[in-house]
């Protein structure tokens, strides 16, 4: 195959004390898909996730980004390779302000972090740039406001704009919807596709309707388990898939 | 914006005035045991308030500081800025050590490697030959400040506490306010989300843990010049209880909260003595309930939410 890989599994596999959350998962990612990962609730979806930017250590497999070996890097390794991930609960700093929310994913790059005798104002010279990546996903004229008072569907906003704070060469997005209103599903997917132009966006996500809009390769999990891959259609016409969403005796 | 940073600097200036007057109208060793105390607890709430760390064992760095400065003024003729320089790299390099052990570790059983750690330094503080063990490192000499200034003038001894106790105070409030402090303050807020943007927390944790410990082992130096002394009781656990008590009786995660806390607790325990003796541990507890229960953004952390209102 000549396919650009930027993500491949390899018989991925973790344990956890007997139980099999994942089982020998091989997955191959291209460059800048928007590719999701569905599965009944168990399935393994976070687990992989937790894998995959090496919050949990797999027990065997291999992960390989870009070609690669990256199966055993820490997580914050990971993060500077260009693997960002957001949450499933909305991972934002609450009691920060939002410009600052998105400064501190920005500052990692100016290496003066450990600099604890220098005033936060040089961190000035990066506000232009966080109200750039603010306006973008429409929260210029929130970036003096304490996080912690910003509703719901924008802070997952805010999420996403710290982490296209750090330019990643992959976002992996557990379950952007997740809590969500109609009205911001809506917004939210939007800006997914928006960020998506010039990137490799891997998601879990529930809401069938946004896996459908804008995923170009779906991969469907069950316990543990790669069940089926393909396209939106492909993968919605599988017996397989049917049969575990719905049920046998629906099948 | 501007509000909070003009209340910061109203806040410092109160501070220096409170300083430079408050010898004319109290007893100058009570205010010198008040400031070091207030640099002790600023120091933890670096810790706490800004890392979310609970550290159950900063007694021992205090007591690092106080032993290793009252030593190096008795035995090696150390000047006392000197002996102090001393106890705030022993008090850093004793925390670097225990930070390092700890962080591998959150929440209660953190809390207990740095209990269990400090409880190892009180028995090498009990066993020691220099220490004087139960009885204290006794008689260490105020000497002369950069071989000039003698503190054995009680003005002077005040005025050379209080320039170190704000040396303390700006340098914890810059590296609040700075790159640093913004990723100490990101990690309390959310850890996974701060390595996810690829932060090595562990580092920066165990750069805030030595920090806090060497300016605990300043306030340790100081306070056993102040003194002349060195006791097993800042070694004790009480003590490391006590620095938590001041800190969130203040106002944790405020820059002035732990000040004010060290200023209230050291007055308490001063001037209840005289009839309430044995009850001052119950009066103290009996307030440390009030306030977590009533209050617990602390003094300093309600009146400010009450002013931003």
């Amino acid at each position: 195959m000549t396919e650009d890989l930027i993500l491949e599994t390899r018989g991925l596999t973790k344990e956890f004390k007997g139980f099999i959350a994942v089982n020998d998962v091989g997955m191959r990612i291209r460059r800048g898909t928007i590719h999701a990962l569905i599965g009944p609730n168990g399935a393994g979806k976070t687990t992989t996730f937790n894998l995959l930017t090496k919050f949990h250590a797999p027990t065997r497999g291999t992960i390989l980004f870009n070609g690669q070996d990256i199966t055993t890097e820490k997580p914050a390794q990971i993060a500077r390779r260009g693997i960002v991930r957001s949450f499933q609960i909305s991972a934002v700093f609450p009691h920060l302000t939002v410009l600052e929310n998105v400064r501190i994913a920005l500052q990692r790059k100016l290496g003066l972090s450990f600099q604890f005798w220098r005033s936060e104002r040089v961190l000035d010279q990066l506000n232009g740039r966080a109200m750039e990546l603010l306006d973008a996903v429409d929260l210029g004229r929130f970036a003096d406001l304490a996080t912690v008072k910003l509703p719901y569907g924008r802070k997952r906003a805010l999420e996403i704009a710290t982490t296209l704070a750090l330019d990643p060469e992959m976002m992996l997005l557990d379950e952007p919807m997740a809590g969500m209103g109609h009205e911001d599903v809506g917004r939210v997917t939007a800006l997914i596709r928006k960020v998506a132009a010039n990137r490799t966006i891997l998601m879990v996500e529930h809401h069938l309707s946004v896996v459908e809009e804008l995923g170009d390769t779906i991969t469907v999990l069950a316990r543990g388990a790669v069940l089926a891959e393909g396209t939106y259609a492909e993968v919605s016409s599988n017996p397989l898939v049917r049969e575990a969403y719905i049920g046998v005796s629906d099948g | 914006m501007n509000v909070r940073v003009n209340g910061t600097l109203l806040g410092i200036a109160l501070l220096l005035v409170v300083g430079l007057i408050a010898p004319l109208l109290v007893y100058p060793t009570f205010m010198m045991k008040v400031w070091c105390f207030a640099l002790f607890a600023c120091a933890f709430n670096l810790l706490l308030g800004y890392t979310g760390l609970l550290s159950f064992g900063h007694a021992a760095f205090l007591s690092v500081g106080g032993y290793l400065a009252g030593h190096a003024c008795k035995a090696w003729g150390f000047t006392p800025e000197l002996g102090i320089l001393l106890g705030t790299c022993a008090g850093g390099a004793v925390g670097y050590v225990f930070g390092w052990l700890a962080i591998r570790r959150s929440g209660i059983y953190f809390a207990m490697i740095t209990l269990a750690l400090s409880q190892m330094i009180y028995f090498v503080w009990l066993q020691a030959p220099f220490t004087g063990g139960e009885d204290g490192l006794q008689g260490v000499p105020r000497g002369r400040a950069f071989g000039l200034i003698d503190l054995d003038n009680i003005y002077a001894m005040y005025y050379f506490v209080f320039a170190v106790f704000m040396a303390g105070f700006l340098l914890i409030y810059r590296t609040i306010h700075s790159p640093f402090g913004q990723v100490l303050k990101s990690i309390r807020e959310n850890e996974p989300r701060a390595i996810s943007l690829g932060y090595d927390v562990d580092r920066f944790k165990v750069l805030a843990f030595t920090l806090s410990a060497a300016l605990s082992g300043t306030a340790g130096a100081t306070k056993t010049l102040v003194f002349q002394l060195a006791s097993l009781s800042d070694a004790h656990w009480h003590m490391s209880g006590e620095v938590v008590l001041m800190t969130l009786l203040g106002g944790l995660g405020t820059v002035f909260g732990p000040v004010v806390g060290a200023l209230l607790v050291i007055t308490l325990q001063n001037q209840l003595p005289q009839g309430v003796g044995a009850w001052v541990p119950v009066i103290m507890g009996s307030i440390f309930v009030v306030c977590v229960t009533a209050f617990r953004r602390g003094i300093v952390g309600e009146l400010q939410a009450l002013f931003r209102r």
